[in-house]
């Protein structure tokens, strides 16, 4: 079951580039990177793409497929019709480095600025103990594979580069949730600070990244909006603001 | 060699998997300045491919374990080829570099005391993988990746620079690694993004670039499996052991085409999940071999009671080693029983509720919902083998890693070799990573302390510029891509699976030929993200490790593990007693006998004398060990 595939590929780099189109063979069971490989392989040894696993575990080969950010060896040629051209284009919210390949250091910068996570001191090698459902929490952000798409499609920075400077993105948001409801951390104040510093609150809640997640986490519902909720309490929790209204009193 | 970068540092380390990240955080604890080298972005490294976790003899669900029982496994695994020094140093730290992953946020399943829970796993007697869903490799590499940034941030505070002591340099290929005076004084390699050259001086470095799969057709690997640190190693002058030893993973996805050769966990074998043929018939039992006999069930009704009771039930035979269950099913296929595909049929919705399997096998069941339109809860998965793991590689010292021969070099992971001997545990590769990752991290610190600096020569800079740069001056010469393919075509057809002498001997002249053309190949296009370009290097490398196997496999005649040849069936005791070793003369690879060195009497007497019968000769036994 071999047929023709009308494909349109960006090449080109920073300074310039466009559209080309290609006819490539696709056989039944194969997904886009499968035909941009064969393209490669045939017609453009030179198209740069990056990829890794081709099987969804790695989030390598993240690129826009007819406009949608999704990764190539996950999305089967099957699931456009036989006439549809199929047309992929380079991440747009990061700059292009050659054809499909873009340069995706800023997502490398922001995870350096997340602070890591802090054991127990008193707590000895082998002598944690936790449970199953407090782990869960924790384990549904660290099936991130880091593909980044979240990011892409987020409209924060997607066509507002003047705005990654002052938010992390939707990927290091679930990183802060992860650490922060991971139930041995000592770092205090995750919520305050993916706030204060890392541009939480730009996040309008649209839920499209959660939409593109192809590990189908649940970025808004379950990372975002409750660090949001929690934020509120914090900086408007009468409770605590009459505390700390007790507290100045004893120092005055 | 217009704008060569150049940097120092007191140790590199070539590849960022498990192994070589757990070698930087070693050698940066001990305060020296680190460069890792990865040839993707960070984090991607095959690591990430492991699903169903790492062994390690916690005895958190069963306390009768103990790292005598994963010695015992893993040297019975390994049909005693392994290096004895290795496993026991392995099976013994195990627990502490799996604990250790806890301290640095590592989020482990549970069991109901609030441990880390461990599963069953082919070849080994007790629940000892330690396991996260069937991602364990996900999170093996985000943890080592997140203690790597912690670490850069503690030397954010302390220096201003959270890039002073460790840098990660991504997308960078290294094409030789450089010597002065008979000892490693640094690397060679260029950004795959730019095609700028860059020099890496240091004293010590630490090759971590995992397997080779890429040198086969049908493979679970990515890409980057190219070998390029066993060739690298070779080309230094450091030998490979085992070369003939490759595990066929027996369950890889067998369609669609485009998907053949993806890993289909083992732990759906361990959750339950049992294998027929096209008529129906639960096959494994008719494979056990006489040297598991008394630990494999030969019927259905206990096989069964197993995963209810452990203590008074022999284990599933779809648990057997991998190279057993490969073999199993390569046979059922080879006399029709096989599936449309040419695959078995592994079935784990029969006995395991369809939310139970969601959650225990996440991954898996989307992998087949995605790429295979296959609903997991409801309908068997068609299964075949697939090159996954290479057993022979760079010949170390156990204790520290260091390649024997080459002063500075050090090897650790899949690309070092010893550890598991003819055929690996599944599981045994996390953890591999973690405790030869740290000692590997340890020799280097040690040896940078004892040699300092050894500065590169002009001359061995120019070699290196010129190996670059030879792609490009030519016109018209061969297609890397079709020189690749044709390899695969090779090692698949005539030193696959199943193997006989007069094939192999084919094997090794094609891939001589191949070699010979391959010298003449030409790219398209320029320096910058050009996948062309990267494959000539990648080809070279595949072509070394090729050869290496195919030559280590014509020597040895007897079927052993991941070695199978039809025209030497059985496994022969005196064969148990050599490895084999090979290395590059500049033109080509040798393959010579070593003799491996004796199990210690404390080890030996580990083990059922009976058993020991099964492998070694009379003398071997008359002497109870070395000491």
């Amino acid at each position: 079951m071999t047929r023709k595939l009308n494909l349109r590929i960006w090449r080109g780099d920073s300074t310039d580039g466009g559209l080309q189109d290609v006819v490539v063979e696709a056989n039944e069971g194969e997904v886009v990177l499968d035909v941009i490989h064969r393209v490669q392989a045939t017609q453009m040894g030179d198209l740069a793409v990056r990829w890794n696993c081709k099987a969804g575990k790695c989030g390598s080969c993240s690129m826009e497929i007819n406009g949608k950010p999704r990764l190539a060896c996950m999305t089967q040629v099957a699931s456009y019709s036989e006439d549809e051209t199929i047309t992929v284009t380079p991440l747009r919210a990061f700059p292009v480095i050659k054809d499909l390949v873009t340069d995706v250091s800023f997502n490398y910068r922001k995870a350096m600025e997340i602070p890591a996570y802090e054991h127990p001191k008193e707590l000895a090698p082998g002598e944690a103990r936790m449970e199953q459902v407090d782990v869960e929490r924790s384990q549904e952000f660290r099936k991130c594979i880091e593909c980044f798409l979240c990011q892409d499609t987020c409209h924060v920075i997607r066509d507002h580069e003047e705005n990654k400077k002052s938010f992390a993105g939707p990927r290091f948001f679930i990183r802060i949730a992860e650490l922060d409801m991971h139930p041995l951390d000592m770092l205090k104040n995750r919520k305050r600070t993916a706030q204060e510093e890392h541009g939480l609150g730009m996040c309008n809640i649209t839920k499209c990244c959660t939409e593109v997640c192809p590990e189908h986490i649940k970025i808004t519902d379950n990372a975002i909006i409750p660090m949001k909720e929690r934020v509120v309490d914090i900086k408007y929790d009468p409770a605590r603001m009459f505390a700390g209204l007790l507290k100045r009193e004893k120092r005055n | 060699m217009t704008n060569m970068e150049r940097h120092n540092y007191d140790v590199l380390i070539i590849g960022a998997g498990g192994a070589g990240l757990r070698a930087a955080v070693e050698a940066r604890e001990a305060g020296l300045r680190v460069a890792i080298i990865c040839k993707s972005l960070f984090g991607k490294a095959h690591t990430v491919m492991a699903e169903g976790g790492a062994a390690a003899s916690m005895a958190n669900v069963n306390d009768k374990d103990s790292w005598m029982v994963h010695f015992r496994d893993t040297m019975r695994g390994g049909k005693f080829l392994n290096h004895y020094r290795m496993a026991e140093l392995h099976a013994k730290e195990s627990p502490d570099r799996i604990w250790e992953l806890e301290t640095w946020g590592a989020l482990f399943d549970r069991t109901k005391e609030g441990k880390i829970s461990q599963r069953n796993f082919g070849g080994h007697e007790y629940p000892r993988l330690a396991h996260v869903g069937d991602r364990t490799g996900l999170e093996l590499i985000r943890t080592m990746q997140q203690r790597i940034v912690a670490l850069q941030q503690k030397d954010g505070r302390e220096t201003g620079d959270m890039e002073s002591h460790i840098k990660v340099f991504a997308e960078l290929t290294i094409t030789d690694i450089l010597k002065e005076n008979g000892k490693v004084s640094g690397a060679y390699g260029y950004w795959r993004e730019s095609g700028t050259e860059v020099l890496f001086e240091a004293p010590a470095v630490v090759i971590a670039t995992g397997g080779v799969g890429k040198t086969f057709k049908i493979t679970s690997n990515s890409w980057e499996g190219t070998g390029d640190g066993h060739a690298l190693a070779l080309k230094a002058g450091a030998n490979l052991v085992d070369m003939e030893f490759l595990q066929f993973h027996p369950t890889g996805m067998v369609w669609p085409p485009s998907v053949r050769g993806i890993l289909v966990t083992e732990s759906v074998r361990g959750e339950g999940g049992v294998l027929t043929n096209n008529i129906g018939e639960r096959f494994m039992f008719k494979y056990i071999p006489d040297v598991f006999k008394d630990k494999y069930a030969d019927n259905e009704a206990e096989a069964d009671r197993w995963y209810l009771d452990q203590d008074n039930n022999r284990r599933p035979p779809e648990l057997l080693p991998r190279d057993e269950v490969a073999r199993a099913i390569n046979s059922e296929v080879k006399a029709g029983r096989g599936t449309e595909h040419g695959g078995v049929f592994l079935d784990v919705s029969k006995r395991i509720p369809a939310d139970v399997i969601k959650k225990r096998l996440p991954s898996m069941w989307h992998q087949f919902y995605e790429l295979a339109g296959v609903d997991i809860t409801k309908e068997a998965m068609e299964v075949g083998p697939t090159c996954h793991y290479v057993m022979g590689g760079v010949e170390v010292e156990p204790d520290n890693a260091a390649a024997v021969g080459v002063p500075g070099l050090f090897a650790a992971g899949e690309v070092a070799g010893g550890m598991h001997g003819s055929n690996r545990l599944g599981g045994n590769s996390l953890s591999d990573l973690l405790v030869f990752g740290r000692r590997a991290g340890m020799g280097a610190v040690e040896y940078v302390k004892n040699n300092g600096a050894n500065p590169v020569s002009d001359a061995s800079i120019k070699a290196a510029t010129a190996r670059i740069e030879a792609p490009f001056s030519r016109e018209g010469g061969e297609n890397s891509y079709s020189l690749h393919a044709e390899l695969q075509e090779v090692t698949h057809n005539l030193v696959g699976i199943i193997r006989t002498g007069k094939e192999v001997e084919e094997a090794i002249e094609k891939i001589a030929d191949i070699r010979k053309r391959s010298a003449n190949v030409s790219v398209a296009g320029g320096r910058k993200f050009n996948p062309g370009f990267h494959l000539a290097f990648d080809l070279d490398n595949m072509l070394l490790v090729a050869e290496s196997t195919a030559k280590s496999a014509l020597r040895r005649e007897e079927s052993r593990g991941g070695h199978t040849r039809d025209d030497f069936p059985g496994m022969d005791s005196k064969w148990r007693q050599v490895n084999h070793i090979a290395s590059f003369d500049g033109k080509q690879v040798n393959v010579k006998a070593q003799p491996l060195p004796p199990m210690p009497k404390e080890l030996f007497e580990l083990f059922d004398i009976h058993e020991l019968e099964k492998y070694m000769t009379p003398e071997e036994i008359a002497k109870g060990g070395s000491n």
